[in-house]
């Protein structure tokens, strides 16, 4: 499942380079809402950040952009990534500020769900905060995605059994998104301790850059989510070479591109 | 009234915990270690040593009676931060917080800082019990507070400056809490305000409410009655929060100076002013942002109150109508910094300034046997070069 920073690096770019992914082989799409101050990002992701908001990507440009890729006829589950405030502050061009706890949460949880998207997962909402915005998506029929790491308890892997749908969201270290070259050896452990609270499907991100990695990950989980090597390829991609350099890139993390070889 | 956390840490509908799930166990042990080390007496009892025969508490009310008879208006009393430890309020936090760290078995302390003056604190604190210090800084501000950049690294620690963003404040703990959830199994964040998730802006406030108690009670002995008036600068709001938290339940009128930087027009810091609520930095609070909920970049000439987030307790205090917030821009701080120094012979910081500036606006409509206390939150060595720039870009030589 790629990660990819919503406007980046430019608005006009994401529909295609979503389709890239997918046409590549991606099962699933995660797309990453621009916040001033990813705190729990690492430089390639902050980059894309900053880059997406200064191209001028707005919440409600994605959100467009997610329609677009429904009207084409995407079916892959997509997921918005994120962080809370954006989310809070959402309304409809032209509509008033929203004001109250809940802030636009309403008001994206309709537009979302009618642009197709399938879940919200956001990286400053932890269980004990995340009770009205879940009912909130739920009313959409939209899923709130939560996130656990090698640091949860017990207890804290089954507060999220007990609210959790579509996916939960494993992070597998302690640390801000980026590529490692090892995955971390209590990952095995870590995974163990969830799915034996926890019935649904299980994505593992953050640190995951290459196709070996993608693989061993894909033994233990339903999902592997690779962010910043997406980033990074786009970056370094030629210019005019985005799409297909994206596609290619897919292709060989998915095993798509090993097949087509043979 | 009272203006407790609740349980989930929240002051009204402030605060709470808005931060990655890696931190949340660690938040939920910090909160514990807290409430047991405010029930062990030992640890009082180290603490208590230590504020006084380290940090030099209680710190003394000076009376300003040339200020005082300038202003036209009621007695102006200052407590005196600034002959702290170290030179502000901020050891007191800082002090508490490492003690806390070394009682839970960490032996690696991360902080941010503004002015430098929580990183020189952490620095200190750590020097005194031997711990690793690493102190994140906005790139802006390292260059704007060399002088306390060159403190840190004299009592041992690391100075990482932060090239994102504004390089500011706002940056500086973007970078610590990256630095926190990387390591966070055997590190402390030393968060230098009452911001962050819950505990902090509890653990913080409870460690600076050192101030309003002294405070109240040398004013007691000294005037026979309690102030009308507590002001303090906000930026976070540290100190104006220990100034404040003893009389919260007394007939005294409580006033936050934020900084209106250029003006309310221009670039400020004003975030109880013009901010709307939002979630930054693990908690809500009234935050800088744009349409979109995208952070505004934060300015004031004082480096300390360069930060477009407050602390929830405050956001609460303005809510429910407890305190006042109101502004003062670069070169009305300035005007204090001077009146204060050529007043008194008490050079303060630029951020005290701002409250100091206030008086002129406040004190010559009060009665004269009235009483202010004016929380004087740290000294103004730091800002000697900086204050000289500014006053030369205005034409002024001294």
């Amino acid at each position: 499942m790629p990660y990819l920073t919503g406007g980046y690096p430019t608005p006009a770019e994401t529909v295609a380079l979503i389709e890239a992914l997918v046409q590549g082989g991606a099962g699933a799409i995660e797309v990453g809402v621009p916040f001033s101050d990813p705190l729990a990002d690492g430089p390639t992701v902050q980059r894309a950040n900053t880059a997406a908001l200064l191209a001028g990507a707005t919440l409600g440009g994605i959100l467009a952009a997610v329609a677009e890729l429904r009207r084409r006829g995407m079916t892959v589950p997509i997921t918005l990534m994120g962080y809370l405030n954006p989310f809070l502050a959402y309304h409809p061009a032209g509509a008033a500020r929203p004001d109250g706890a809940l802030g636009g949460i309403a008001a994206l949880a309709h537009d979302g769900a009618a642009a197709g998207v399938d879940g919200l997962i956001i990286v400053d909402l932890p269980p004990e905060e995340s009770d009205a915005v879940r009912v909130a998506l739920a009313a959409e029929e939209m899923s709130l995605i939560y996130l656990l790491a090698p640091t949860s308890t017990e207890a804290r892997i089954q507060a999220v059994a007990e609210r959790a749908a579509g996916f939960v969201y494993l992070v597998s270290v302690t640390g801000v998104t980026g590529a490692r070259t090892e995955l971390p050896p209590d990952l095995i452990d870590f995974v163990g301790r969830v799915r034996a609270a926890i019935e649904l499907p299980l994505a593992v991100g953050f640190g995951i850059s290459d196709a070996a990695q993608v693989a061993t990950v894909g033994e233990l989980c339903e999902a592997a989510v690779v962010g910043s090597a997406v980033i990074s390829t786009v970056e370094q991609a030629p210019p005019g070479q985005r799409v297909a350099s994206l596609r290619h890139f897919a292709e060989v993390m998915t095993g798509r591109g090993r097949e087509q070889d043979a | 009234m009272t203006t407790e956390a609740a349980p989930a840490g929240r002051f009204g509908e402030f605060g709470g915990q808005y931060i990655p799930e890696t931190l949340m166990p660690a938040c939920t042990e910090l909160e514990q270690a807290w409430a047991e080390a405010q029930t062990d007496a030992g640890f009082q009892a180290e603490l208590d040593e230590l504020l006084r025969e380290y940090v030099g508490r209680p710190t003394p009310l000076t009376d300003a009676p040339r200020l005082t008879e300038q202003l036209g208006g009621p007695r102006i009393l200052l407590k005196r931060e600034d002959l702290a430890h170290t030179g502000a309020h901020k050891i007191n936090n800082a002090i508490g917080q490492v003690l806390l760290a070394k009682r839970m078995g960490k032996r690696r302390i991360i902080a941010e800082t503004g002015a430098g003056q929580h990183g020189v604190a952490t620095a200190t604190a750590c020097a005194r019990f031997g711990l690793e210090c690493i102190v994140y800084m906005g790139a802006e501000d390292v260059r704007r507070q060399s002088l306390n950049v060159f403190r840190m690294r004299l009592m041992g620690a690391e100075v990482r400056p932060v090239d994102s963003g504004s390089r500011t404040l706002k940056d500086a703990i973007n970078e610590t809490i990256r630095d926190w959830v990387t390591n966070v199994r055997d590190t402390h964040y030393v968060i230098g305000s009452v911001i962050g998730p819950h505990p902090y802006p509890m653990i913080v406030r409870d460690l600076q409410a050192v101030i309003g108690r002294e405070a109240r009670s040398q004013c007691l002995e000294k005037v026979g009655k309690l102030p009308n008036v507590a002001i303090a600068c906000v930026g976070g709001g540290s100190n104006a929060i220990g100034l404040f938290h003893a009389f919260i339940d007394d007939p005294v009128r409580l006033i936050g100076v934020e900084a209106a930087g250029e003006g309310l027009e221009g670039r400020n810091a004003a975030t109880l002013t013009l901010g709307r609520p939002g979630v930054l930095h693990g908690t809500r609070t009234y935050l800088l942002q744009d349409d979109a909920g995208q952070i505004e970049e934060a300015h004031s000439i004082s480096a300390g109150l360069d930060y477009p987030g407050v602390g929830p307790e405050h956001a609460w205090l303005k809510v429910s109508e407890r305190a006042e917030y109101v502004s003062v821009d670069d070169d009305e701080a300035l005007a204090g910094f001077r009146l204060l120094s050529e007043a008194e012979g008490i050079v303060p910081a630029l951020e005290p300034s701002h409250a100091i500036a206030y008086l002129k606006r406040l004190a010559p409509g009060l009665p004269a046997d009235d009483v202010i206390l004016l929380g004087l939150s740290g000294r103004g060595d730091k800002d000697i070069d900086i204050v000289r720039e500014a006053l030369a870009a205005r034409g002024v030589e001294l």
